[in-house]
């Protein structure tokens, strides 16, 4: 279908469905001329900064928790790391592992989610997954076993899937016992084949064919692949310590959106999981580097359709590696799994890659405990001024392209969903 | 369809999002093992986070989040005058939440402190109940799956559900946890609502009171025995007033 010029294309999106929070698009095309194209956050905000202001630090995990229904694992261990780095804290080991195996879990929930119920509609061509119970029975179950097991493991090294009680301050609150982890080990193995599946659902989508060379940021793992701490860099060049976010993370604030934007080397950068993948390939379990072979996900990738790619790379990644911890776990020592603590005024800085990518957490703690004051840094406030170029781009290329209203309303809708932005997240 | 000589009615819902995390939807397509059976028994018409059909027949709305904009207030009233049946979900609907721990400083000074002089479209916490009469408050942070699943098997067979009366302890106890309190943690769990199968004390964390208290809760007791056992004053408001779940009763 080819535009007519002169024929104004006007697409208004409030509320942009399958995308955790609120968020509009707007687009406008006049004369063949993109006029207007907007990528609008109308989330309300919390003030989840003002809310720490004055609480024992004990409660900022529960509390941080809060900030997304979906990364709430990540908030907490942020908020714990805060605080711990600040009270030079050292974590047991056995709770180090569980901290990694929840957040593992979290990261294979939020992928699935994504995956599934939130992209493979698009790829479909339906609404939503609910339809697909009748038409795809099998692609269901698929996602309801992943899904399944990526709860039962939440629930485990967590306490439950959202809002978790088991990390706290100092470690954490238990360690499963051995028998539950070896059960946890035969659901484990039992949940692949499903992965593999998962694997061969996504060979066939084919990711729309479009780039934008952009800045990747991500925390860079040192043994491992990134998940809880350390430095932060760039495929600029840049190299920055856990301490020193706030050159990494230039917040700002624009007219059109309640989440502050930031900017590091150039106009945008973008976080999440294609940029873990991109700065991180060498550190990706070997079945997770066989998977994005199979993807023809490559290094360097710039095309954000394969944010998705990547993810399903990083839940074979985490999947595999859980195994390999579990099974240390069962042969440790975990009679310690918290270190007590003394409260004094100090500050402190914890990093997490959180499903959407890096995540800071900062307090400043009074002499008594308090908290004094607070700075919370959200991966999807980080990627909503990539995303806003990225749709500028793909709308002018598709104009280009001559492409009608419907492949525009489509595509724009599926490259802001490819980030599975957390918006309620990026306002908090 | 008829199961047991009844007849099921197969309403439609929505699901609306307010000021919150959207971890109570997320509760909903959370448990995937009885999601296509859920989806059997409603109508799911109107659900943004997992489905761009909109549709604005629903007979039974669920709401989550505290509402704290004049946009949020008309939405609501909205729905309100669509659904035969209002579920506030969660406790930042049923009670406002942590939303309200912001509520301890002036408003003004809340939004200078995050957005400087930039403005921004805000107002005071409020809970569902505040805006709009509401028919059954499904409570917890977040609610949860067999609770909710519970709930909507009580609304397909026209039945009026009853939440437990009684405190989070009985199913404590039910469950053979060890006593949190016994091990020196405060707990709320002797005033609280059951209904979440004790979920943080089986984990070896006190309750913190986000389903609201039971019936005929014994508030006094509880604080006299927190403070024989050395808890401040200013430690146990703190716990207390966490999801803003005892006002009625603290005062």
């Amino acid at each position: 279908m080819n535009v007519k010029i002169g024929r104004p294309i006007n697409i208004e999106i409030d509320h942009l469905s399958r995308v955790e929070g609120h968020g509009d698009i707007r687009i406008r095309i006049e004369n063949g001329k993109l006029v207007e194209c907007t990528w609008k956050v109308v989330e309300t905000p919390r003030f989840f900064e003002v809310m720490f202001k004055g609480l024992s630090i004990e409660m900022a995990p529960l509390l941080a928790a809060r900030i997304c229904g979906i990364c709430s694992i990540s908030h907490a261990l942020a908020s714990a790391r805060a605080i711990e780095r600040a009270l030079k804290i050292e974590i047991p080991e056995p709770a180090q592992k569980v901290r990694l195996l929840a957040k593992h879990a979290e990261t294979l929930q939020s992928h699935t989610l994504h995956l599934f119920f939130l992209v493979a509609p698009d790829f479909l061509d339906v609404d939503s997954v609910i339809p697909l119970i009748q038409t795809h029975p099998q692609v269901v179950e698929t996602a309801a076993r992943i899904k399944g097991f990526a709860n039962r493991a939440s629930d485990l090294f967590a306490g439950r899937t959202t809002h978790p009680m088991v990390i706290k301050v100092g470690g954490s609150t238990q360690v499963p016992r051995k028998r539950q982890l070896r059960e946890l080990v035969k659901d484990l193995d039992a949940t692949i084949p499903y992965l593999w599946e998962a694997l061969d659902l996504f060979k066939t989508f084919r990711m729309p064919d479009f780039a934008r060379e952009t800045e990747f940021v991500s925390l860079r793992g040192t043994e491992e692949y990134p998940f809880i701490g350390g430095n932060l860099v760039s495929s600029d060049g840049i190299c920055k310590k856990e301490d020193e976010y706030r050159a990494m993370t230039n917040e700002y604030i624009v007219d059109f959106s309640t989440s502050k934007f930031s900017r590091l080397s150039r106009e945008s950068f973008a976080v999440g999981a294609l940029a873990r993948f991109n700065n991180n390939y060498d550190l990706l379990h070997p079945k997770a580097k066989e998977t994005a072979e199979e993807l023809n996900l490559k290094l360097g990738e710039h095309n954000p359709f394969f944010y998705n790619l990547a993810q399903l790379v990083e839940c074979f990644h985490v999947m595999y590696e859980s195994k390999e911890i579990i099974l240390r776990l069962i042969d440790s020592d975990v009679s310690e799994f918290a270190s007590h603590y003394r409260v004094k005024g100090c500050e402190g800085v914890g990093a997490i890659e959180a499903p959407r990518g890096i995540l800071y957490h900062y307090y400043q703690i009074g002499e008594d405990g308090k908290i004094e004051k607070s700075d919370c840094v959200i991966p999807t406030s980080q990627n909503h001024i990539n995303i806003y170029y990225d749709l500028h781009k793909l709308v002018e290329e598709l104009i280009g392209q001559g492409k009608g209203e419907e492949k525009i309303r489509n595509l724009s809708q599926m490259l802001v969903r490819a980030y599975d932005p957390c918006i309620s997240c990026s306002v908090h | 369809m008829k199961y047991l000589g009844i007849t099921l009615e197969r309403p439609k819902i929505g699901v609306f999002d307010f000021t919150g995390c959207e971890g109570c939807q997320l509760q909903i397509a959370n448990k995937e093992e009885t999601l296509t059976d859920l989806f059997g028994l409603v109508e799911v018409v109107n659900f943004r986070e997992i489905s761009t059909e909109r549709r604005n027949d629903y007979e039974v709305a669920f709401v989550e989040g505290s509402i704290t904009t004049d946009n949020e207030v008309a939405r609501l009233k909205k729905i309100r005058i669509q659904a035969k049946i209002l579920v506030a979900m969660g406790a930042c609907a049923c009670l406002g939440g942590v939303n309200n721990l912001r509520s301890r400083f002036p408003l003004a000074d809340v939004v200078k402190e995050v957005y400087g002089g930039h403005p921004v479209d805000t107002g005071p916490v409020r809970k569902v109940t505040e805006v709009v009469p509401v028919d059954i408050e499904l409570p917890g942070c977040p609610i949860s799956k067999p609770e909710f699943e519970w709930l909507v098997r009580h609304l397909v067979l026209g039945i009026e559900p009853q939440f437990p009366k009684y405190p989070v302890c009985v199913e404590c106890k039910q469950r053979l946890n060890s006593c949190v309190l016994d091990m020196g943690m405060m707990c709320l769990g002797p005033i609280t609502r059951a209904g979440c199968n004790a979920v943080c004390p089986r984990n070896r964390f006190g309750c913190w009171g986000c389903r609201g208290p039971s019936d005929e809760a014994n508030f006094k007791s509880l604080m006299e025995i927190l403070s024989e056992r050395g808890f401040s004053e200013e430690h146990i408001a703190e716990r207390i007033n966490f999801f803003n779940a005892f006002s009625g009763l603290s005062q």
